[in-house]
């Protein structure tokens, strides 16, 4: 069995908030990430994908099926935009790397057959870095 | 507990499967399969899996790891083509899948002991995309 990861990158704005929290405890709890005003990350995201190899291609993903699916669910939307305006999901959730990460593993997941049609190779892991010293990972057996 | 070690080897290959046409090839593997070759900075990363000793404190040495790697891996992968220079590639594909599998199958029979196995072979074609491979079966002793 073979892993084979897949590194991507985008950069997006975002400003942590919890609706359910005052402004003051806002202000407590995420400190300079609560500006008002938001600010942005590069973001780094690897991509794990698991399965055996294909006797004829010698492969076990076909890594430009896998760029195009990524930059389809995740890039396109994700990339240069402010997480808490432009993605539906992050209206009225705090948009943390945990919260981040959730969504992005769903869409992959959700979607992964309109790629991936066969049984293999499945979606193992996604792996994302606000910063370079914070990183955040789930395998697909925790993705609701 | 794991220890691993990197290994760093310079090549070039090109992705194609002798019986398929050019144009086949093109469509399978894109720019990888350019006729003319083309190459990587490929990092390789051996992790190993073993308790430590109860003298020496080390799971294996790792200056003599590193000879092995040095041995097995860089020595016949490094500055070569490996479509002509290597085997097996002269009859399978160069992937970053079956590369790694190689360095698994060179490596097995040397870092196998009864203190420690070969966990992962870890294959970085770029720092972008990378390939783990676990083998098909524990080694044996």
């Amino acid at each position: 069995m073979f892993r084979v990861t897949r590194r991507y990158s985008f950069a997006a704005s975002h400003r942590l908030h919890a609706p359910q929290l005052s402004e003051e405890q806002n202000r407590q709890l995420y400190g300079k990430c609560n500006n008002p005003y938001g600010h942005g990350h590069n973001y780094v995201m690897e991509v794990s994908a698991q399965g055996p190899l294909d006797p004829g291609t010698g492969r076990a993903v076909d890594v430009e099926v896998l760029d195009e699916f990524v930059r389809r669910q995740v890039l396109t939307p994700f990339d240069h935009r402010n997480l808490n305006l432009d993605v539906n999901s992050f209206q009225g959730l705090s948009p943390t790397s945990e919260n981040l990460l959730v969504e992005i593993s769903r869409r992959l997941n959700r979607n992964w057959s309109s790629a991936f049609p066969g049984e293999w190779p499945r979606l193992e892991k996604v792996r994302i870095s606000e910063t370079p010293r914070n990183i955040f990972e789930m395998e697909s057996h925790e993705i609701g | 507990m794991l220890i691993t070690r990197r290994v760093e080897f310079s090549a070039s290959h090109i992705c194609r499967q002798p019986q398929l046409s050019a144009e086949e090839n093109a469509r399978i593997y894109g720019q990888a399969a350019n006729p003319h070759g083309h190459g990587h900075n490929y990092v390789v990363e051996v992790t190993l899996e073993g308790l430590p000793d109860p003298v020496t404190g080390m799971v294996l040495d790792l200056k003599e790891l590193k000879e092995i790697l040095n041995r097995e891996v860089v020595t016949p992968y490094d500055h070569r083509f490996l479509n002509y220079e290597v085997a097996p590639f002269d009859r399978v594909v160069p992937t970053t899948e079956n590369i790694a599998r190689d360095i698994w199958d060179r490596l097995k029979p040397h870092v196998c002991g009864p203190s420690h196995q070969l966990r992962a072979v870890r294959v970085y074609e770029t720092p972008d995309l990378y390939v783990d491979y676990f083998g098909e079966q524990p080694c044996s002793v």
